[in-house]
């Protein structure tokens, strides 16, 4: 039995600690403390979670709690993990611990900067750890709103644009997804919020009627997407990034982005198997877009966040294009490639953020030869290029190798032509890494104020050297993860399977 | 006559009882002194006020297992259910938190003489919505509507040195009578279709004719008028804009929230058999409240304008929970209402104290506030976000529970566009935040410490914001009490849009 309530109960005593803090320095003690107290919490449900399973837990969810809150509305506080929860648990927390240190030297009002980070990792790890529905969505919704004033008042560029527009546009995904949430509990019966209750039709719950999925499911699915940046509703990510303080785009990108495509996959499609069997090819055309949308788009930036950005809107696209496939190997490498894009873009995004400290611009056209200037940061971020392009050896090629594989099984005409259409994208994405990389690594500095720069601070090299660690470690030794993600896949992707669909013959339909 | 039916009444008893209190001590004490000034206190009326909450509140606890049927006096003029003390309990809070507001302003050198007046105005029109709470009979329901609405007008001209006061004042009278004939109109239909005046009487004899349903919409329209929905909301702005902030505040919580949940009871109650007619008026008035509300409040400079605004869109979120006409609808109502107090009172309380101290009431020139007060600024940040229906604030909870009653009626469209519309409000509620942490300004409103009273209330309403929500021993207990008209569920939902 593990406690999972530590990941709601550290951070809101962060919370508490960072408001009778007095002093930068009891601040950042309190940051270190609790974002190291997750680190560890993470780091030993990992070892307690496998153990588990060693032992031969079989239940679908492990460490579960329940009790009763709203007792007329059926509204429960239910906790418990399964490998993929258990893998976004633990990226959440190193991108929150690399974070605190890439903030150590934040300056004016550190202390509302940390408590509004605080909040948004509050609700990042509480989306994860809840399997009832309403947790969920208030989870979700938490973590939302701290990113308004983040960007706001600690961003850079045409923050309070960005932050309007990050802020509305996933609210209005908010709105989708509460009607969609409404629309799978009364459609259900209004008997249980429990995500597994309402998948496996148990206490009260009955199967939701498949015309009404066939309404609920796109809003449920949209209004997750919009959070995994799915095209064409992306627009607010590559906005909402460039202007975020470092943190905030390492903790955006890295988790938050991540919420969208598991809900997609544990809400969305696991509560209504039918609906996503039928539609969801809609949805897997729109994404395949995406995916190479997002990838040329990164092409024509100048500005090293845009590209990076736009390049997340195309790593995101694969996630749920993976996710989409419904079969096992693509739905494992869905959640690898969240794992791996969280700490590939993390890492990039630190980067950015401490040449852009030092340099005062993010263009790449102005930026030249950095890499004997500052060595460290330079080296990460080469490799951080190298990881999104997909070089093995680093994360990112474990997780797209597998998702196309996944993919390349479904053997229709669809899916094979939309397959090879987002395979292209790593090529594209070869393109503008390596041309962003050559020319603001290499060359030969010709502006004399960059030469001056002096390279990482301790606090600096801790962030980024963990999260190279990582993704070397994930890219070389990857298969207890892969095996600890395919376990709790496949109930899930059985499942979606074994819902009666028209999928073949609507494509076949379609595409004769 | 039965004397002892005069118990069933010892929470009107028990107010008038205060009032009379207050009328004494206000002629006694409160006479010029030896220096010839006014003797200001506060902490009489807020003592007594506690007094008659707690007074009120505490014999009704004993009642909750058993949940006490409908008691009835005099033939059945008044009625008393436990949901309404629960109601009653609810306003009288939010009058205490009203009556610590005030304090600064009714120190000030013009208010001082007329203390007293306030605390008994405001009084008695909570004497007013007691009555309309528990009528159940139109006359008895009528003159507690008057009694709610006259006082209210000589609040809202309280500053009648201040020409837009004085405006204000003559406005919410003109139309408080207007909407009253109307209502009167509308009740005078009912009794020619019906030939009783009786709650009871009257939903047996309804059989949806013509005659009913004009009697309804005028008797709806004149409750409208109290909720300020829109069409019937023009008096709004300007009221709110001219009366004193303390009695926008009270008219915005306590006098709306004590309509809407009038205007639920007898829907339920009389208007049961029409359920198909009445539901489709309120679709439109909601959709038209949330969304015109919504669009004028995003282009008001002037905070009070603008909270005028925001309470008529909060006030078509309100009649989502009235629509669904169930006992869950009542529940969600019930604890929107406690929450949006608890917000909205606190947000008063933020504008009050800045308006108190600096004069200012433009949201331009809330810029740059959290630089010169932190506090200040964090709690209105907190109420708006309740407001706004944010997670882990009150806001949200209610929010989520009034949407799902309605969408458990099938209402799924009407959801949907109101989920649609607290985007847009979203919007505007951002807009001062951005105002008090981004927008810079060379000349930010002074730092001041607010006095003890205005402490005080911002304290409960920030405790209300943060633990209404995530305590559910609220909502379970509002929930044990609440009844509806049992509704037959839509069988086909797949028809999608519930119109």
């Amino acid at each position: 039995m593990f406690p999972l309530h530590l990941f709601i109960i550290i951070p809101l005593l962060m919370l508490l600690c960072l408001w009778l803090a007095r002093g930068i320095k009891a601040v950042r003690g309190v940051m270190l403390a609790g974002s190291s107290a997750l680190l560890i919490t993470a780091i030993s449900l990992v070892v307690v979670y496998l153990k588990a399973r060693q032992a031969g837990a079989a239940a679908e969810m492990l460490f579960t709690t329940d009790f009763t809150w709203f007792a007329p509305l059926h509204i429960n506080y239910t906790v418990g993990v399964d490998g993929i929860s258990v893998a976004m648990l633990l990226l959440s927390s190193i991108i929150v611990f690399t974070g605190t240190f890439a903030s150590w030297r934040l300056q004016p009002l550190t202390k509302e900067y940390f408590l509004w980070f605080t909040l948004l990792s509050l609700g990042v790890f509480g989306f994860f750890i809840s399997i009832d529905l309403f947790m969920m969505f208030m989870f979700y919704e938490v973590a939302l709103i701290p990113m308004y004033l983040l960007i706001g008042v600690w961003g850079t560029g045409r923050k309070e644009y960005s932050a309007m527009k990050l802020t509305l546009m996933l609210m209005g995904a908010s709105a989708f997804l509460m009607c969609g949430i409404f629309g799978i509990f009364y459609g259900a019966g209004g008997q249980t919020f429990n995500i597994l209750d309402l998948a496996h039709h148990t206490n009260g719950a009955h199967v939701i009627p498949v015309a009404q999925q066939y309404i609920w499911f796109p809003l449920t699915f949209v209004g997750f997407g919009v959070l995994g940046a799915m095209f064409p509703f992306h627009t607010w990510s590559p906005d909402g990034h460039a202007s975020a303080p470092t943190a905030v785009s390492m903790l955006h990108a890295g988790v938050l982005m991540k919420l969208g495509g598991y809900g997609c996959f544990r809400i969305a499609m696991f509560l209504m198997p039918e609906a996503a069997k039928a539609l969801g090819w809609i949805f897997l055309i729109v994404v395949a877009i995406g995916v190479v949308y997002g990838a040329f788009s990164a092409c024509v930036q100048t500005d090293m966040k845009y590209i990076n950005a736009y390049s997340s809107v195309s790593h995101c696209g694969l996630v749920l294009f993976a996710i989409l496939m419904i079969n096992r190997t693509a739905a494992t490498g869905a959640i690898l490639q969240m794992l791996s894009h969280g700490l590939l873009t993390a890492l990039f995004f630190a980067c950015i953020g401490m040449i852009y400290h030092r340099a005062h611009t993010r263009d790449v056209r102005e930026l030249q030869g950095l890499i004997r200037i500052m060595p460290y940061i330079c080296v990460c971020f080469v490799i951080a290029g190298l990881g999104n392009l997909g070089l093995p050896g680093f994360s990112g090629f474990v997780a797209e190798m597998t998702i196309f594989v996944g993919s390349f099984q479904q053997a229709d005409t669809l899916h094979r032509v939309l397959t090879i259409l987002a395979t292209t994208s790593i090529v594209i994405t070869a393109v503008f890494i390596l041309r962003m990389v050559g020319k603001v690594m290499y060359g030969v500095c010709k502006n004399p104020d960059h030469l001056k720069l002096h390279d990482a601070t301790w606090d600096e090299k801790i962030a980024i050297t963990t999260l190279v660690v990582c993704i070397a470690g994930l890219g070389l030794a990857p298969l207890w993860m892969s095996d600890m993600i395919n376990y709790s896949v496949t109930p899930i992707v059985d499942h979606i399977n074994a819902a009666a669909t028209q999928l073949t013959s609507l494509t076949s339909f379609l595409i004769p | 006559m039965d004397y002892s039916q005069f118990l069933y009444m010892h929470e009107e008893l028990a107010l008038l009882l205060v009032i009379v209190v207050m009328f004494i001590y206000d002629l006694v004490v409160c006479t010029d002194r030896k220096d010839g000034k006014p003797v200001l206190n506060t902490a009489v009326p807020v003592v007594l006020m506690t007094l008659l909450t707690i007074f009120n509140a505490i014999p009704e606890c004993w009642y909750l297992p058993s949940c006490a049927p409908v008691e009835e006096a005099f033939g059945g003029m008044y009625q008393h259910t436990p949901m309404m003390t629960v109601m009653k309990t609810v306003l009288n809070i939010g009058t205490l938190i009203v009556f610590l507001m005030a304090h600064r302003y009714l120190s000030r050198d013009e208010n001082r003489v007329k203390q007293g007046e306030f605390y008994i105005l405001t009084m008695s029109t909570l004497l007013g919505m007691y009555f309309m709470i528990s009528a159940g009979h139109f006359l008895m329901f009528f003159i507690g509507l008057e009694l709610a609405s006259v006082p209210m007008t000589a609040l809202v001209a309280y500053d009648k040195w201040r020409a837009t006061s004085a405006e204000a004042g003559a406005k919410y009278i003109l139309v408080a009578l207007f909407s009253s004939s109307l209502l009167l109109y509308g009740v005078s239909m009912i009794y020619g279709a019906t030939g009783t005046l009786y709650f009871d009487d009257i939903a047996a004899r309804l059989d949806g004719n013509l005659l009913n349903i004009l009697g309804l919409v005028f008797f709806f329209t004149g409750l409208a008028f109290k909720i300020s929905l829109v069409p019937f909301h023009l008096w709004t702005a300007d009221v709110y804009e001219g009366a004193p902030t303390v009695v926008t505040s009270y008219l915005s919580v306590i006098s709306k929230g004590s309509a809407a949940f009038v205007l639920l009871t007898i829907l339920v109650k009389v208007f049961a058999p029409m359920i198909q007619q009445w539901q489709d008026i309120l679709f439109w008035i909601i959709i038209l409240s949330i969304t015109l509300a919504n669009i004028f409040a995003l282009r008001q400079n002037n905070i009070k304008r603008f909270m005028a605004f925001s309470a008529i869109s909060q006030a078509g979120y309100l009649v989502l929970g009235v629509i669904a006409g169930t006992a869950q609808g009542m529940t969600s109502l019930v604890f929107y209402l406690l929450v949006y107090l608890a917000a909205n009172l606190g947000a008063f309380a933020v504008i009050n104290s800045i308006e108190q101290n600096s004069g200012k009431i433009n949201i331009s020139d809330y810029n740059g506030l959290y630089q010169t007060n932190p506090k200040l600024s964090f709690l209105m940040t907190l109420c708006l976000f309740s407001l706004a229906g944010i997670p882990p604030f009150a806001g949200f909870f209610s929010k989520f529970f009034v949407f799902m009653a309605a969408f458990h009626q099938g209402f799924h469209l009407l959801v949907f566009i109101a989920l649609v519309n607290t985007i847009i409000s979203l919007y505007y509620y951002l807009i001062i935040v951005k105002a008090m942490y981004i927008n810079p300004n060379d000349a930010p409103i002074a730092t001041f410490r607010s006095d003890g009273y205005t402490r005080c209330a911002l304290f409960l309403c920030t405790a209300g914001v943060l633990l209404l929500g995530i305590a559910s021993c609220v909502y379970d207990s509002i929930d044990a009490l609440s009844y509806g008209i049992d509704v037959q569920l839509p069988s086909v939902i797949s028809s999608c849009c519930g119109l």
